[in-house]
């Protein structure tokens, strides 16, 4: 760890939340309409360029936290103010800062966008908070905090049912979060009790010695509240609602951005503290993982409406990512931490394409839609790459994640990944379905009419486009950074259990994904005896 | 020449020696009383109310004043016991007189406004206010169980008269008729518990009940545990705990809006000052034999009040039931018994006091004449025509939630924190499970706000086929917010239109017109919002007053 002059990281945090306060102060009356929107994206480009600063100068080898910054906030609480980058959280950083202003621009608020804009940004900054922070109750402050502005994103901008849809998903997520606070607080002073020390600091409570009870009670409370955000099945009732209710830009911010705080959580609390536990219950999570790539997508198939079609495919694929995890090898959390990136930017340009579709013609129901691509060629086409990309299909981001995913849990719970294979399958079909329904056939006198997509429009899903084709033809880069903070968790869950993943797992996948021949040393055939000796350079890091 | 002075001396009653610093806050704020009836009584005009406010705020700021210069002759000197070991001088003690100063203060500003709207003169309502605080503020520093009671008799008879001060309207006198009943019941078990302790122990004064208790071994303790627990009925009837919380929803609702918030701060505050100071100073030894009876009581707070709150339309009801919610997590602090466990309970009491106040400042603002408007219905729009008063609203309901970045959020930490220390998980997780059910009803309360007005009193129709969708559609999702749903309506639920793309329903046609904010009011509900907000990013200051308002003996 090392501490750089200038604290990116803080920055990173408070820039979103000062543009919301700014936002927030200047009074609507005095100023143009479109003025608070251009401050909201000021602030948005400028939290973007000090991400994008933060990954220049992201040191790719090493696997800790980079660029720490900590400060005492609540002296006698025990309380830091301590953030921290790594492989793992970089991406999704530089996933939300991109995120954001695309949709501040892709679907404007129709009514007091002062509000609208000062909401998004807070929401901004909770987020960043959020996977920036490694104190526990700092992050559980900003994962807490991402309720109140999505919660009036949803209820003050929505379509008919959004004052039910966002107290649901207040309330629900609220109710899971609940068990993550006293099994933060249980977790620091069992530390306490061990080591006369009360911090709420990730990298000093990783050291806490639990016992197996108190390890599983303790993974099930802080899962109860990440399966809830992500959302997990059966957890995951709240979704389709919120998603479907929500403005365009609450649904790409909620799937896109808030979905991986569930995710992310899992990641880099439960696996962290919680190894011996994680280890234990994996099947358990694997399961549900199936089920809700299965559930997902049998319902998805059903669906009429082209929103709550995205929501349920967003179960599926947060099942996949919930698959890599919890295969605990570093080919398949490498994939978790890849697919919660490439699921990220797929369904904001999903949700983005269906808010303009919705916006042209009023409706996004299947049944009022038809022919859209004889009018709007263009919009048909980057769904058609954008709705590629979510299936699986090759030389797309989702085909590397998914491929890791697979593979990284085959060689440890091989039946699991089969089953998840039908999932991919059924992704193809209700995603074509839909899109054969939609764009093709012969448009009736409403359909013909629909605008293509305008300039501005274009400018805006543009660099969603760009970056799902570059990450599927050159995932290596990002790889390349998350790797080193796997290996160092996947070698702390090792160390912890006792257990070894079988050697096949470590194989650099920046080979498997591109054919560059990057391989690493030992790698046997898979069915064989878990590898004896694994490389040293995966297993440095921690003590 | 000597000889007869000395005689005249011996002959006279001998007096414990009176520091007045000790009691200076609690003799200020009686002055005041005094003071406002004695010049009203003099003056031949009824007194304006701009008087009455002005001396009412004046002794609360003077209270104030006098307690922080405790504070710092505590700090200086330590912790002391006075007049002839009655009352009890340390950090605790002040800390209690600086909590119920201010909300003497907030009171009086809401109050002034009040006045003048319902058309109301004479000073009663702030002298009774301010007698009620002192005895608050005695309850804070009481060191023997009689001055318990004394503290205790002034703060409620005052407040039975505060019930019934709205004379235009019946639930008043009828909150206040059953709050003096169950009140004097109440009252009659406390005193018959120190009967009994005093039986059991041979003393009322706290510490010589701590020093016999530590230093004899009683085999049969039925007496003593029996007064204990006629204690804890009195404390828990004061505090609104559940199973003694029946009166309050009545008495919060019936009484004239700035004394529910009075009541719902002040009375806590003394009642758990008192209760903490008689547990932990008097009975530590024998904890495990209360803590689970303040177990039961927290759980049963906590659930209950959040679970009744949710079927609420009438928002002081509501607040009723959110209030013994709050009790319980304060219990929480209680039930851990350690010195942690005070301060988060102190910490929560301060934090809640300021929400309190404020929000039911909101509460007799939005009321409009007579005091009546407190229907859900009433809320309906409040965003759109006087969006700041609603955005204030809207912090203060989530600092009671515990939204994080607000002092609510670190209360509950605090008291979740000092419960998981003292092993109690299983309590922490019920109370953060009931703060999960009642963020529905604060919640439910702030769309309210920020949906279009409806006429007033048409919740049930507005919300009527909505909610039947609604509760259709979750029963298929999640039983718990279905039934929450079906048993609350949904109040900004629009009819659903066939096209997806519904934009604002038209305003409808009705009287919509803005509540007077009146000044004092406003910079009452202003510097509640301050404090929360402000203490919620930059907690030191407040954690560590709390922290460090110890009690003489633990």
């Amino acid at each position: 760890m090392h501490t750089t002059p200038f604290p990116f990281l803080t920055f990173l945090v408070l820039a979103p939340a000062v543009g919301a306060a700014v936002v927030a102060l200047v009074p609507a009356r005095r100023v143009p309409s479109w003025f608070h929107e251009a401050l909201g994206v000021l602030a948005t480009a400028v939290t973007l360029a000090v991400a994008v600063t933060v990954a220049v100068r992201f040191k790719t080898g090493d696997g800790g936290y980079q660029m720490t910054s900590n400060h005492v906030w609540a002296k006698s609480l025990g309380i830091h103010w301590s953030l921290g980058i790594d492989g793992i959280s970089l991406f999704l950083v530089l996933m939300a800062a991109v995120l954001f202003p695309i949709a501040i621009l892709g679907a404007r608020a129709k009514r007091n966008p002062r509000a609208f804009v000062s909401w998004v940004l807070l929401l901004e900054a909770a987020c960043l908070g959020s996977f920036l922070s490694l104190d526990l109750v700092l992050f559980f402050l900003f994962f807490e905090l991402t309720l109140v502005p999505t919660y009036f994103i949803i209820g003050g901008w929505g379509y008919a049912r959004r004052g039910f849809a966002a107290i649901k998903f207040f309330v629900y997520t609220f109710a899971g979060s609940a068990f993550l606070l006293v099994g933060i607080v249980s977790v620091a002073f069992i530390h306490r009790s061990q080591t006369g020390v009360l911090t709420f600091e990730l990298p000093a409570l990783v050291h806490t010695h639990l016992s197996g009870t108190e390890g599983v009670l303790l993974f099930l409370a802080f899962t109860a509240a990440f399966a809830v955000k992500a959302p997990v099945f059966p957890f995951h009732t709240w979704s389709p609602d919120a998603y479907a209710e929500a403005p365009t830009t609450g649904s790409i911010l909620l799937a896109g951005v808030m979905a991986k705080l569930g995710t992310y959580g899992i990641i880099r609390f439960d696996l962290n503290l919680f190894p011996e536990a994680s280890h234990t219950l994996a099947p358990i999570l694997l399961t549900l993982g199936v089920i809700g790539i299965l559930y997902g997508a049998v319902v998805a198939c059903a669906q009429r409406d082209l929103k709550r079609l995205v929501a349920y495919s967003s179960l599926a694929h947060l099942g996949f990512i919930v698959l890599g995890t919890f295969a605990l090898t570093t080919q398949g959390l490498s994939g978790g931490v890849l697919q919660m990136l490439n699921h990220g930017l797929v369904i904001a340009a999903l949700f983005l394409l269906i808010g303009w579709i919705a916006e042209r013609r009023g409706s996004w129901k299947v049944s009022h839609l038809r022919g859209l691509q004889l009018s709007a060629p263009v919009m048909a086409g980057i769904f058609t790459l954008v709705m590629l990309a979510s299936i699986g299909v090759p030389g797309l981001n989702g085909f590397v994640g998914e491929f890791l995913v697979l593979s990284g849990t085959f060689i440890v719970h091989r039946w699991w990944a089969i089953a998840a294979l039908a999932g991919v399958i059924l992704a193809a079909l209700y995603l074509l379905w839909a899109y054969q329904q939609v764009f093709h056939g012969t448009p009736d006198e409403e359909n013909r009419t629909t605008r293509d997509l305008g300039w501005s429009e274009r400018l805006v899903i543009a660099p969603l486009v760009i970056l799902i084709v570059f990450l599927g033809i050159y995932p290596k880069p990002v790889l390349d950074r998350i790797t080193p903070s796997v290996d160092r968790l996947v070698a702390h869950v090792e160390q912890v259990t006792h257990t070894q993943q079988p050697g096949v797992a470590t194989t650099r996948y920046a080979s498997v994904a591109t054919g560059t021949s990057h391989a690493a040393a030992t790698a046997p055939p898979h069915g064989a005896p878990p590898a004896t000796a694994r490389t040293t350079s995966s297993v440095g890091g921690r003590p | 020449m000597t000889s007869p002075l000395l005689a005249v001396a011996a002959a006279t009653i001998h007096t414990p020696h009176i520091d007045y610093l000790s009691i200076l806050p609690v003799l200020i704020m009686m002055g005041g009383a005094v003071l406002l009836v004695v010049v009203s009584s003099l003056v031949r005009k009824v007194l304006g109310i701009s008087i009455s406010t002005l001396v009412a705020s004046a002794t609360s700021v003077a209270a104030l004043v006098a307690a922080v210069v405790q504070w710092y002759h505590v700090s200086a000197h330590g912790p002391s016991v006075t007049i002839a070991g009655a009352v009890a001088f340390d950090g605790f003690a002040v800390f209690v007189q600086i909590a119920v100063s201010m909300a003497m203060l907030l009171t009086a500003l809401v109050a002034d406004g009040y006045l003048r709207r319902e058309g109301a003169d004479g000073p009663e309502l702030h002298v009774l206010a301010l007698l009620s605080a002192s005895g608050a503020m005695l309850m804070g520093e009481a060191n023997d169980l009689i001055v318990v009671f004394l503290g205790l008799e002034i703060l409620s008879i005052a407040l039975y008269v505060l019930a019934a001060s709205n004379h235009k309207r019946a639930e008043s006198g009828e909150a206040a008729l059953k709050y003096l009943i169950l009140g004097g019941f109440s009252s009659a078990i406390f005193v018959y518990g120190i009967a009994l302790v005093y039986g059991a122990t041979g003393s009322t004064n706290l510490p010589e009940i701590a020093d016999y208790l530590a230093r004899n071994f009683v085999a049969s303790n039925g007496v003593l545990l029996a007064g204990l627990a006629l204690l804890l009925v009195g404390f828990g009837f004061k505090v609104a705990a559940v199973p003694f919380h029946m009166w309050s929803p009545d008495v919060y609702q019936g009484s004239p809006s700035p004394i529910t918030g009075f009541m719902a701060a002040v009375a806590k505050v003394g009642a758990f000052a008192a209760l903490l100071r008689v547990f932990m100073s008097s009975f530590g030894t024998l904890r495990t034999d209360w803590q689970p009876a303040i177990w039961g009581l927290a759980v049963l707070s906590l659930v209950v009040g959040a679970v009744l709150a949710l079927s609420q339309t009438d928002v002081k009801r509501m607040m009723a039931y959110s209030s013994i919610n709050h009790a319980g997590f304060i219990l929480l602090g209680v039930q851990a018994a350690t010195v942690q466990g005070v301060s988060a309970s102190l910490y929560y009491v301060f934090t809640y006091l300021f929400a309190v106040v404020g929000t039911f400042a909101v509460i007799t603002v939005v009321a409009r004449d007579g005091d009546t408007g407190h229907q859900l219905a009433d809320y309906r729009g409040l965003a759109r025509r006087q969006p700041v008063l609603a955005l204030a609203f809207v912090v203060l309901l989530l600092a009671q939630l515990g939204a994080p970045f607000t002092t609510g959020f670190l209360a509950k930490f605090e008291v979740v924190a000092a419960a998981a220390d003292a092993h109690s998980y299983a309590l922490a997780a019920v109370a953060m499970a009931s703060a999960a059910i009642a963020a529905f009803f604060y919640l439910r309360l702030a769309v309210a706000m920020f949906s279009p007005p409806g006429p007033v009193g048409d919740v049930a129709l507005a919300g009527a086929s909505p909610s039947g969708q609604s509760a259709a559609d979750g029963a298929a999702t999640g039983a718990g917010v279905a039934l929450a749903f079906a048993a609350a309506g949904d109040p900004f639920a629009e009819p659903a239109s066939l096209a997806v793309l519904t934009e604002e329903a038209p305003e409808p046609d009705v009287a919509t017109r803005r509540v007077a904010v009146p000044p004092l009011t406003a910079a009452a509900i202003a510097l509640c919002v301050a404090f929360t907000i402000v203490f919620g990013i930059v907690p030191a200051p407040i954690v560590d007053f709390a922290h460090q308002a110890t009690l003489l003996l633990h």
